[in-house]
């Protein structure tokens, strides 16, 4: 009886050594949305790996898509106490009352990719994020750059009413407007898959009697466009050469195709983010506490010529 | 509903009897709905019509129509015996998801293409038993049974893509390619895919007793039974038919963009492979089966979504257009609605010479 006190005297003692040696760290709990497509993987990865490297104890969660599961993280973060807690929200609405609890428990919190919607914008510190209209400006003006400013465009949208659809396209057209000479002529959703994008420039091709007087394709995701390629190709066409090709993601098949020649740019959605996203949290944490409500991450457009 | 008929026959003049008896051809219907379609859509696009010939193939809309018909068509063929046996399968969508998976797996194991292609069948094959053994076995629900496979089946696919790393899901294959995309005597090369399962399944369905079991038990399993049909053999059976189809559909898909992508790889054809059953004139109470109707239906919804695209309306409102057409050919199908029409119109007919 007495050795078996002695035993848990010492277990007990072990686990405070090991809380403390943890507590000297920066604990930051990371809920993420999920693993659906190439580019959120490759972004949990880079938090992961930029966490080691700053020496950040980070606690990861998965939601797996759903609000619920995002929601118990957090709180599960809230309780843990940790030091800040960085949210990828899988939607913009319900975020009021555990945001609270975190301000309540005195805990910062960032939120990464995407927006929340709340009434009380003081709830979190800053959204660090990509601008997604920006990227549809930054392809408009490459565009306008390489067609001198005249170009009949088909555009692959993404899926109707996502953020990233919405913005890529008031950014794209923002940029097309100053140019009396562009215009889309053609404009459908491919559902940012691969799938989606060939059915939709199948039925533009036959739509315009084999892309006749179109001087560029613009996808709002690089999918959409791989399979656009695929379209043309089997249409006889020549991707990149008939046909301008622009698109955003800049995703590992992309550049394959970049260097092939058969498309022509693409914005770059880094997924290597968390060098961008922990400075602004370590920063926040030792005493900086007046960021803007949108910290920006930049974006890159790679051509032909920068991938040979 | 029948003295209705025979009286109007018996009252008019010929012409009229013969409209009115064409208008019972179960086939008339869907028919003059893929016709109103094919004529909108001559207004949308003059081009639509025109097939040339580009690089040594055909080459249209109409062509278009039929080839990205195929994968559904497949999967509706299947699901047609199915729902023959009062079922249904949900599955159909993950079944695509998981032999998508399976392909890309295997070649990027670098296995010989029939290899390749003989484990994406065999796994389809796999699911078709498991929803089978639930439905026929363990009597559940088919709804449930197959809901079970829908969900965890883009999952499955997603773990099957992690044993060769995943990052880049993506292949190339001539065999595939040829089977998906190429060209077979000026045609595309699917759509004999397509025609040899029709072929194999109006020969089982309409030439062995197999068919008339599938019927029988869909009609009423209890009476089956006692006629000494083994029911659950037969719903077994349908199951497997059912992987089998959505197993070659999801050759086709993945073929054509040479890629897995468990997400969104055959998202819901599922829902446009009942429809196209539906529109063929099946039962979801089950007792019928029309393979050729089926096969209708399908065109009819592609011959739809290549009008979508064509046509120029904002994206916004593709779901509501399809849903509003595929509302209209849904009630021109119903005796009741056009029961009500004919009456609601024959005051005003009586007048005309």
């Amino acid at each position: 009886m007495r050795s078996r006190n002695w035993l848990s005297g010492i277990v007990l003692g072990a686990g405070m050594v090991f809380a403390a040696s943890a507590a000297s760290a920066v604990t930051i709990g990371f809920s993420q949305v999920g693993d659906e497509g190439d580019w959120r993987p490759a972004f949990s990865k880079d938090m992961q790996d930029e966490a080691k490297k700053e020496g950040i104890d980070l606690k990861f969660a998965d939601a797996q898509g759903k609000e619920e599961n995002q929601l118990k993280a957090v709180r599960a973060f809230i309780a843990q106490r940790v030091d800040a807690i960085i949210i990828a929200p899988v939607v913009v609405t319900g975020w009021d009352q555990v945001l609270k609890e975190a301000k309540a428990a005195n805990i910062p919190v960032f939120l990464a990719d995407r927006d929340v919607d709340v009434a009380d914008k003081s709830l979190y510190v800053t959204r660090i994020s990509a601008d997604f209209n920006l990227e549809g400006r930054l392809a408009g003006a490459w565009l306008a750059a390489a067609s001198k400013g005249r170009c009949n465009i088909v555009e692959l949208q993404g899926t109707t009413g996502s953020a990233p659809a919405i913005e890529r396209k008031k950014g794209f057209e923002s940029v097309i407007a100053l140019f009396p000479d562009m215009k889309i002529v053609k404009s459908q959703s491919g559902d940012f898959t691969t799938d989606g994008g060939k059915k939709v420039m199948e039925a533009f091709i036959k739509a315009t009697d084999g892309l006749k007087g179109i001087c560029a394709s613009f996808a709002h995701n690089d999918n959409m466009q791989l399979g656009a390629i695929q379209a043309m190709k089997e249409a006889g066409l020549h991707p990149g050469k008939d046909v301008l090709m622009v698109s955003v993601d800049y995703v590992p098949a992309m550049v394959t195709e970049l260097k092939a020649g058969d498309a022509n740019a693409s914005v770059e959605l880094r997924s290597a983010i968390g060098k961008y996203i922990y400075p602004v949290v370590l920063e926040y944490l030792k005493g900086k506490k007046d960021w803007p409500k949108w910290v920006k991450i930049p974006s890159d457009v790679h051509t032909a010529a920068d991938v040979k | 509903m029948s003295r209705e008929h025979t009286n109007s026959v018996g009252l008019t003049a010929y012409p009229r009897a013969v409209l009115v008896r064409l208008a019972e051809k179960r086939a008339v219907w869907p028919l003059l709905a893929l016709a109103l379609i094919l004529v909108v859509d001559g207004f949308i696009s003059p081009e639509f019509f025109s097939i040339r010939i580009v690089e040594g193939h055909l080459f249209g809309s109409l062509v278009d129509v039929v080839y990205r018909s195929m994968p559904t068509a497949v999967v509706a063929l299947g699901m047609a015996v199915v729902i023959g046996t009062k079922g249904i399968d949900l599955s159909v969508g993950a079944v695509i998801a998981i032999c998508g998976a399976m392909i890309t797996w295997r070649l990027h194991m670098g296995d010989p293409p029939l290899i390749v292609l003989g484990a994406a069948l065999a796994a389809a094959l796999l699911c078709g038993l498991w929803n089978g053994l639930l439905v026929a076995l363990l009597d559940i629900q088919p709804i449930v049974a197959t809901l079970i496979l829908m969900v965890s089946g883009r999952g499955i696919a997603q773990m099957i893509n992690l044993l060769y790393g995943g990052t880049d899901p993506s292949f190339s294959s001539d065999f595939f390619a040829a089977i998906s995309t190429g060209h077979l005597a000026m045609l595309p090369s699917r759509l004999f895919v397509g025609a040899g399962i029709f072929a194999l399944l109006w020969l089982l369905m309409r030439r062995t007793a197999f068919g008339l079991f599938v019927e029988a038990v869909g009609g009423n399993a209890a009476a089956a039974d006692l006629a000494g049909i083994d029911a659950k053999m037969i719903k077994l059976a349908a199951y497997l038919v059912s992987g089998l189809c959505a197993g070659l559909a999801g050759v086709v898909i993945t073929a054509d963009t040479h890629t897995s992508d468990p997400v969104s790889a055959g998202l819901y054809i599922e829902l446009d492979a009942i429809l196209a059953v539906v529109i063929g004139g099946g039962s979801l109470a089950g007792g019928r089966v029309y393979l050729g109707l089926t096969l209708l239906g399908a065109l009819i919804i592609q011959s739809l979504t290549t009008s979508i695209l064509m046509s120029g309306v904002p994206p916004e409102y593709n779901l509501v257009v399809k849903a509003l057409v595929v509302l209209i050919v849904l009630l021109l199908q119903s005796h009741k609605f056009r029961a009500r029409i004919r009456r609601s119109a024959r005051p005003a007919g009586k007048h005309l010479p």
